[in-house]
Parts: structure tokens; C-alpha cells; sequence
């Protein structure tokens, strides 16, 4: 069993009287694909922010790739490889298709404070960037502008930029919300085929993604992991029935 | 029209599509170069002084759409580097230290240092307030300006000499300081089209529209937007020297907070983030001022008006207009 | 430094402030309600002042030179909302400061075709002419009393009107979360119009106080409007008790640093020194502050907004 690449120990985030987040200790390993699931208000949201950087946890540790990372700011975890997606889409709408992407994988090849140069005409950034875009299909319609994709090929264009990355792991919150059935099912096979090399945990509302997808589960309620295990067993876990399928499966 | 679309997407079709990108500037620049001759046959001297002015606004200008039309940080206090430079060069030459091997250098690290600390402190707010604090900071220098008595206070300093370059005296010539001028100006122009493109200026291009995703790219948005803020103070500051050599005078109005809405206008006028507009901007509105200004004595009263229009009802900006002439153009060659 | 100089100097940071507050009331609603960067608002100051010379000039009577001058400049205001800035409303920030430029240039320019560019002075009312003991050996004149109450009393005025009545309440709603506002059916354009009729007579009545103190002339109102944005900027915008704090906080501070300055910087610099850096630091304070701040509150001390 290989370490983990993310590690989060006893996380706690409170605000005001609320407890967002109540000691939540939980692993992302090498080539799974781990699950967080949990009711509305149950502060995945929160936990998110806390791993990518924008919020900090009051108490309790985050570990990336061997390091302690609790401190860093969210361009620092970046740079280590974790690539997160926006539960709302979070492109450059004014740059194409290609160069929303090739600007990620300019993130990870050298400096970028380099002042001369045509920045379009580097191959290896388009490159990576055209491989990324041919793993979620999104190939044929590099020189459009990000802004006039159709809502689900920007979600796609968002799951490329992560990848361009060449991130260690993937976070990615609700990737597949507002998109239709084909859609999501196009992309269930895409993280599918992916989550070999890169881990990912997942954040999703859509069930079927989730047991499609996760070697693992989490359930988060009230900002507290009530149950962690493999699929079926969260499926079986009356704990976890009462609390969240129940309302979902009815 | 389908010719023209094979045109742009085939290999020789983008060549030409670049000089069309830059050919309004090219044809100023070409034009700017004929200024001393015309001024021999026509204007005489106040044309050249009138031109240099031109291209010395043009040159802060260029730097200003940096800011506001690729970085998306509208700074109402541009001017401060023109006059910080200007004053760098008033004062050393009043002091007899009057050549640009000294005075540039000492320009720059004065803009660095004041660019790096204001920047810093503006950068940590945004939208209105960017704008409200950077016109702060403008004031600020404004106010130490006019305190300088030793050095002319509210009324300004006049400059006896011009600089010399490593001990020639070759400005003290119209001609030679007016292509040093033309020459910095494209040296401006292109530095500015060189950094769009290149990979820092995506990065900065990026932080406009979408400063978050930036960031959890792995880029740090303040640091690019900070480096932006230095590079454009500076060359707004290299500016101001050669205009306190133009103008052979150094006053307070030349950072008044008046100047600094003339620069942002002229960006605006001339279409913010477009290649060529903060030039075509800058030529247009020194150009209209003067021409209104030699109708009337109060061309103000015509020119309020002309600039609330303008802002209502164009709005490309006048290199908009022009690209759109160069591509039909390039469709009928 | 005697302690009556500094009282002399506290009341007129005072009345400083009280104007501040006039010009920066209208400034800060407007711009919290509607969203508008509005740099005429400071011409608005200076037609009240010419607008009470010119009556004065007709009436020789203050007070219906005043009435009458804020009629005029609450006319004039609405005349410019209705031609130009309710076109802006929704446009970007830059293009409100330009095209509010453009009515600067031509407000100040029309103002010295029209008055001539000499200054001119409106003469103090008779029964507020004369000064009173104000402490031993020392006479303060009752104008700048009466600048000081009447001030004070407008922003008690406001206080009242902005929390006791509907449109009060739909202006704090507005400045808070404007998006409400108006899918609540609130006639939104009226409510702009009401807001920005009365900043505009609120920036005219300090022209018109002001008129018998500075001397009207054309672009009078340039710099006070760049402190007023200051002003608004540290109170937090959209807040009239943040714009009343820091507009008498900003005149305090400008008032008593241009007459301590140099004497502070005599604690540290040789006198000649002292006296070169002390009146830049005195100009400067107020953007320090403003700075200051900044630095550490990016959105004011009031901020009326939440975090948007």
C-alpha cells in the first residue's frame, strides 16, 4: 500500500456557533477514486475550501505529497499538483478553448515570468495542451472561445484544464452538475479511465456517478464523516440510510 | 468573404494578418517621422513640441493600457510616474548631474521603488477602491511636488539646460530629441505587444477575466499583477524624463490628478487592450485638443460634450474602427 | 502651541468637515445606491456657490439668494440625471469616470465663459456678520458658527429621513443589496432620480455655506471632490454614518496637521527642514489616512455592502 498523496488529520472549522467542519480525518491513495458525499449544508463546500486553500481549518493538519501544506496559500498547492474544479464553472471565458488550456499546463512547465516570446507558438504547451483536450473530447473545438461553449463542453473544458495540470491529484467539485444524462455518462467513462493515474476525490451529488466511480466513500453530515468505507457498504450502512439515502432513494 | 477566411486560416494569410494588426501604428509612426520636416516647411517649432508632447503621452498611455486594458487595474494615478521621472530629471540636472547615463537609471529605480511600494498596498484592494487609492498615492506625490521649494515648489522649476547623453550634448537639439522620443515611443509600443503575447502577459490577460481560477492554476495572481504595475510605472517614468527635457520645465501639474484622467481617457478613446489603441487614443486626443483650442478659447465647453458622447455611443474605441478599415482592406487586396 | 489657536483650529477642522459631509452625503448614496462614480458631483458644489452670487446679485438677500440657489441646483442636477448619467447607470466604472470628466471640463469651462475666471466672493449676511469672544483675547466669527450648526443639522436631518421613512429605508436596502431593491417593483428610476436630486442639493448648500468663506471660482470644486471620494472610501460606501465620521474625522485631521505638522517634524528635523517637510506632510495626511485604512480594512469602515 502506497502513502497517500492527500491527508487531512482532524480538520476542524468553525464559524460562529456553526461547526462546519468537525474533525474530519480522511486519505486520498494513489490510483482510487475517493468519494465525498453528504446532504446539502453538510460543509463539503467548506472542506473543499480548506483543502484547496482558500479557507483555513482552526485546528487539524492537510498533508500533500508528503508535505504539510496547512499554511499554503492556493497557487503554492497547486504548484505541488493538486488541481481542483469550481462547483461553478471557472474558465477564461475570453480565451480559447486551447489557450484556457495551455495556460494550465504553462502552469506546470517553467517559470511564466518570461516577457518575450509568442506564448502561442510554444508546442510543448499546446501539446499538452491538445492531449488534455483529446482525453475529455473536447479536441475539435479548440479555437472556439471558452465563453460560447454550451454549459456541459465547459465542464468538460474545466476537467482539461485539471488535467493539463499534470496534477499528482484531482479534486473536483460536482463535475457533473447541470449536465444532462449523456453528458455526465460521457464523463463518468473519461474519469473512469483516469483515475488509474490520477487519483481523484470526488465531490458529487449524482449518485450513479458516485457508485460508478469511488473505491471509496465518505459520508459527510454536519460538517462530521459519519461513515467512510467501500461503496456497498455505505450502501448498506443504516447510519448512512437514515441520514442521506433515505431522503435520496425515496 | 470566403477567399478572405481561406486567407487568414492558410500560412501566409497569418502574416499578413499580423502586419494588418500593427499597421495603423506603423503608418503613425511613419507619419510621426516626417513631423521635423513638416515643422521645416509648415508648423516651425511648436509643431515639433507639439508632436513630442504627443508621443510622450502616447508613451505613458501605452504603459497605462497595460494596467487597465490587459491587467483589468484601473489606476487613476499614472501621472504620479510621469512627474516622478520628470522631477528625478529636473532636479539632477538643477543639481548638475544632467546626463541620461545617470538620470535614467536613477529614474528607473526612483519608479521601481514607488511602483513596488504603492502597488503593493493597492493590489490588496480592488474595483473602486484600486481606483480611489492609486489616486491617493498620486496625491500624495502631487502634495511633496509642490513642497519641494528649493526646487520651484507650486510654481515649478525651469531648466536652463538639457541632458546630455554620456557627455555629448545631442538633446539640446530639437531633431535629435525628437527621434530619441519617436525612438522610445515604438521601443514602448513594442515592448507592450511583446509582453501581451508572451507567457506572462497571458497569465496577467487570464487574472482580468478570472483572477480564482488563476490562482488555483498555481499562479499568484498579486505577483504578476505587481510586476505589471512596475513595468508600466517605469516606463511612464522614463517618460517624464524626456518630457522634462522636452518642456525644459518641471511642475506640479505635470502629476496633477487632471493629467491622470487625460491618460486613462486616452486608452479608453482609443479602445482599452487593443494593439493600437492607447497610441491612436493618445494622437487623437492631443490632436483634437488642439484643434479645438486654436476654434475657441473655451474648446472645453465642445470637448465635455464630444467626450460624454463619445463614452455614450462608441463603443471599440478608434482602433476598433480602425481594424475593422485594415480587414476590409486586406479583403478587397 | 496655545490651546486657543488649537481651539480655533478644532472648530474650523470641524466646519471643514461639516462641508466634506454635505458633498460626500449625495456622493456616497449615489454611488451605493446606483453604483455610479460620479467626479461631477464636485461641480455640483461649486454651481451652488455661483448660482448664490448670481441670485445675490439680483435679491441682496442671503437667504432667498440661498432658496433659490438650491431650487436652481437641485434643476440643474436633475436636468444632468436625466441627459446623461441615468445613461451610465449601467455601464462600467471607467465609463462613468470619463463621461463625468467630459461634464467637469464643461460645467467648470461654461462657469468661466459665464462668470469670468477672476473670483468672486458672496458677502456674509449682515445678522452673521461679526465675530464673538470665544475665549479670552480671542474672536471667532458667528458665520463659521452658523456653517458648523447648519451642517450638523442637515446630517441630523438625513439621519432621520434615511431611518424613519420609506424611501430611507428603500436607499439603506439599495446600498446593501440593490438587486433586492428592485425585484422588490420599487420604481427603481425614481428612487435613483429622488437620490440623486438631493445630493445634488446637498453639494450645492455646501457652495452656497461655502461661497462667503472661499473665494467662487471656476473648477473650485475639483479638489474638494477628490477629499470627498476620500472621505467616502474610508467611511465605507453607501454609509452615511460612515461618510459623517470620516468627513469630520478627514477635516479634523487636515485642519490640525497643516498647523502641527511643521511642529511635530521640529521634534525630529532641524528647523529648516522641518519647515520643508511639515506642509507636504500636512497635504498629504489625509491620503495617508485614506492609505492607512485601506491597508487595513480594504473596503472602509463601514462597509454597507457585505462581502460582494
Amino acid at each position: 500500500m502506497s502513502s497517500p498523496i492527500l491527508r487531512l488529520a482532524g480538520l476542524h472549522k468553525s464559524f460562529g456557533a456553526l461547526v462546519a467542519t468537525d474533525n474530519v480525518t480522511l486519505d486520498l491513495s494513489p490510483g482510487e477514486c475517493h468519494a465525498l458525499i453528504g446532504p446539502n449544508g453538510a460543509g463539503k463546500t467548506t472542506l473543499i475550501h480548506q483543502i484547496s486553500g482558500v479557507l483555513k481549518p482552526d485546528a487539524g493538519r492537510i498533508f500533500f505529497a508528503e508535505q504539510d501544506v496547512t499554511d499554503a496559500a492556493p497557487h503554492e498547492r497547486a504548484q505541488l499538483g493538486m488541481a481542483r474544479s469550481f462547483q461553478i464553472t471557472s474558465i477564461i471565458p475570453g480565451f480559447t478553448v486551447l489557450e484556457n488550456v495551455a495556460l494550465a499546463a504553462q502552469a506546470r512547465s517553467g517559470s511564466s515570468f518570461r516577457f518575450f516570446g509568442r506564448a502561442k507558438a510554444e508546442t510543448a504547451l499546446n501539446d499538452a495542451a491538445i492531449q488534455a483536450l483529446t482525453i475529455v473530447g473536447l479536441e475539435a473545438r479548440r479555437d472556439t472561445v471558452a465563453g460560447s461553449l454550451s454549459h456541459g463542453e465547459k465542464r468538460s473544458l474545466e476537467l482539461a484544464i485539471a488535467l493539463a495540470m499534470a496534477p499528482k491529484a484531482l479534486i473536483l467539485d460536482e463535475p457533473m452538475a447541470g449536465m444532462g444524462r449523456e453528458e455526465s455518462a460521457r464523463l463518468i467513462t473519461t474519469l473512469r479511465e483516469l483515475k488509474s493515474r490520477v487519483p481523484i476525490l470526488l465531490v458529487e451529488h449524482d449518485m450513479e456517478a458516485v457508485f460508478a466511480l469511488a473505491d471509496r466513500v465518505s459520508v459527510l453530515v454536519y460538517g462530521r464523516v459519519i461513515a467512510s468505507g467501500a461503496p456497498e457498504e455505505i450502501r448498506a450502512d443504516p447510519e448512512v440510510r437514515s441520514a442521506y439515502l433515505g431522503e435520496d432513494a425515496a | 468573404m470566403k477567399d478572405a477566411l481561406e486567407q487568414a486560416t492558410s500560412g501566409g494569410g497569418k502574416v499578413s494578418r499580423d502586419w494588418g494588426a500593427i499597421a495603423p501604428a506603423v503608418l503613425v509612426f511613419a507619419l510621426l517621422a516626417l513631423g521635423p520636416l513638416a515643422a521645416e516647411a509648415y508648423g516651425g517649432a511648436y509643431l515639433t513640441s507639439l508632436l513630442m508632447r504627443m508621443m510622450l503621452l502616447a508613451i505613458a498611455a501605452i504603459s497605462l493600457d497595460l494596467l487597465i486594458g490587459q491587467g483589468g487595474m484601473v489606476s487613476f494615478g499614472h501621472a504620479a510616474f510621469i512627474g516622478l521621472g520628470a522631477y528625478v530629471a529636473g532636479i539632477m540636472i538643477t543639481e548638475g548631474a544632467a546626463d541620461l547615463a545617470m538620470i535614467l537609471p536613477m529614474a528607473i529605480v526612483a519608479s521601481t521603488v514607488f511602483a513596488v511600494v504603492t502597488g503593493a498596498i493597492s493590489l490588496r484592494t480592488s474595483g473602486v477602491y484600486f481606483i480611489m487609492i492609486t489616486l491617493a498615492f498620486g496625491q500624495m506625490l502631487f502634495f511633496t511636488a509642490s513642497s519641494l521649494s528649493a526646487y520651484g515648489g507650486d510654481d515649478g522649476l525651469t531648466l536652463w539646460e538639457r541632458s546630455t547623453v554620456f557627455g555629448f550634448d545631442l538633446l539640446s537639439s530639437n531633431v535629435t530629441l525628437y527621434y530619441l522620443i519617436l525612438v522610445t515611443l515604438i521601443g514602448a509600443y513594442a515592448l507592450v505587444g511583446a509582453l501581451v503575447g508572451s507567457r506572462f502577459g497571458r497569465v496577467l490577460r487570464a487574472a482580468k477575466e478570472n483572477p480564482t481560477r488563476v490562482e488555483a492554476l498555481g499562479f499568484s495572481v498579486f505577483s504578476y499583477r505587481l510586476t505589471a504595475y512596475v513595468i508600466a510605472g517605469v516606463m511612464a517614468g522614463v517618460a517624464g524624463v524626456l518630457m522634462a527635457n522636452q518642456a525644459e520645465f518641471v511642475s506640479p501639474s505635470t502629476l496633477a490628478w487632471q493629467r491622470s484622467g487625460e491618460l486613462i481617457i486616452m486608452v479608453v478613446l482609443g479602445g482599452m487592450g487593443l494593439r493600437n489603441g492607447a497610441l491612436l487614443g493618445a494622437v487623437a486626443l492631443v490632436a483634437l485638443e488642439e484643434t479645438l483650442s486654436s476654434i475657441t478659447h473655451d474648446w472645453r465647453l465642445i470637448f465635455g460634450p464630444l467626450l460624454v458622447l463619445t463614452v455614450l455611443y462608441a463603443k471599440t474605441g478608434l482602433a476598433g474602427v480602425a481594424d475593422a478599415w485594415v480587414a476590409r482592406l486586406w479583403r478587397r487586396a | 502651541m496655545s490651546t486657543t489657536l488649537l481651539l480655533i483650529q478644532l472648530l474650523n477642522g470641524l466646519q471643514l468637515g461639516v462641508l466634506l459631509f454635505l458633498i460626500a452625503a449625495g456622493l456616497t448614496l449615489v454611488f451605493g445606491v446606483m453604483g455610479f462614480i460620479n467626479l461631477a458631483h464636485g461641480v455640483q458644489y461649486m454651481v451652488g456657490a455661483y448660482l448664490a452670487v448670481a441670485f445675490y446679485g439680483v435679491t441682496e438677500h442671503f437667504l432667498a439668494a440661498m432658496v433659490l440657489a438650491l431650487l436652481a441646483a437641485l434643476a440643474i442636477g436633475l436636468a444632468l440625471e436625466f441627459l446623461v448619467f441615468r445613461r451610465l447607470y449601467h455601464r462600467d466604472h471607467l465609463d462613468q469616470v470619463l463621461a463625468t470628466f467630459g461634464v467637469i471640463l464643461f460645467l467648470n469651462q461654461a462657469a468661466k465663459t459665464i462668470f469670468g475666471p477672476t473670483p468672486l466672493i458672496l458677502p456674509t449676511p449682515e445678522w452673521l456678520d461679526g465675530s464673538f469672544l470665544l475665549v479670552e483675547g480671542l474672536l471667532y466669527p458667528w458665520y463659521r458658527i452658523a456653517v458648523i450648526v447648519a451642517g450638523l443639522a442637515v446630517a441630523a436631518l438625513l439621519y432621520v429621513l434615511v431611518r424613519h421613512t420609506k424611501v430611507g429605508m428603500l436607499v439603506r436596502a439599495g446600498a446593501a443589496n440593490p438587486q433586492m431593491v428592485s425585484a422588490l417593483g420599487v420604481d427603481i428610476e425614481r428612487l435613483f432620480m429622488i437620490v440623486f436630486g438631493f445630493g445634488a442639493m446637498l453639494a450645492g448648500f455646501a457652495g452656497v455655506l461655502a461661497a462667503p468663506i472661499f473665494s467662487v471660482e471656476p473648477g473650485m470644486g475639483d479638489d474638494l471632490l477628490i477629499v470627498a471620494f476620500v472621505v467616502i472610501i474610508i467611511g465605507g460606501i453607501g454609509s452615511i454614518k460612515g461618510a459623517f465620521i470620516a468627513a469630520l474625522l478627514v477635516g479634523l485631521v487636515d485642519t490640525l496637521g497643516r498647523t502641527l505638522a511643521t511642529d511635530a517634524m521640529k521634534l525630529f528635523f532641524d528647523v529648516s527642514s522641518a519647515n520643508q517637510i511639515g506642509p507636504a506632510l500636512a497635504s498629504m495626511l489625509i491620503y495617508i489616512l485614506m492609505a492607512a485604512v485601506l491597508f487595513f480594512r480594504p473596503t472602509g469602515l463601514f462597509p454597507a455592502k457585505g462581502m460582494a
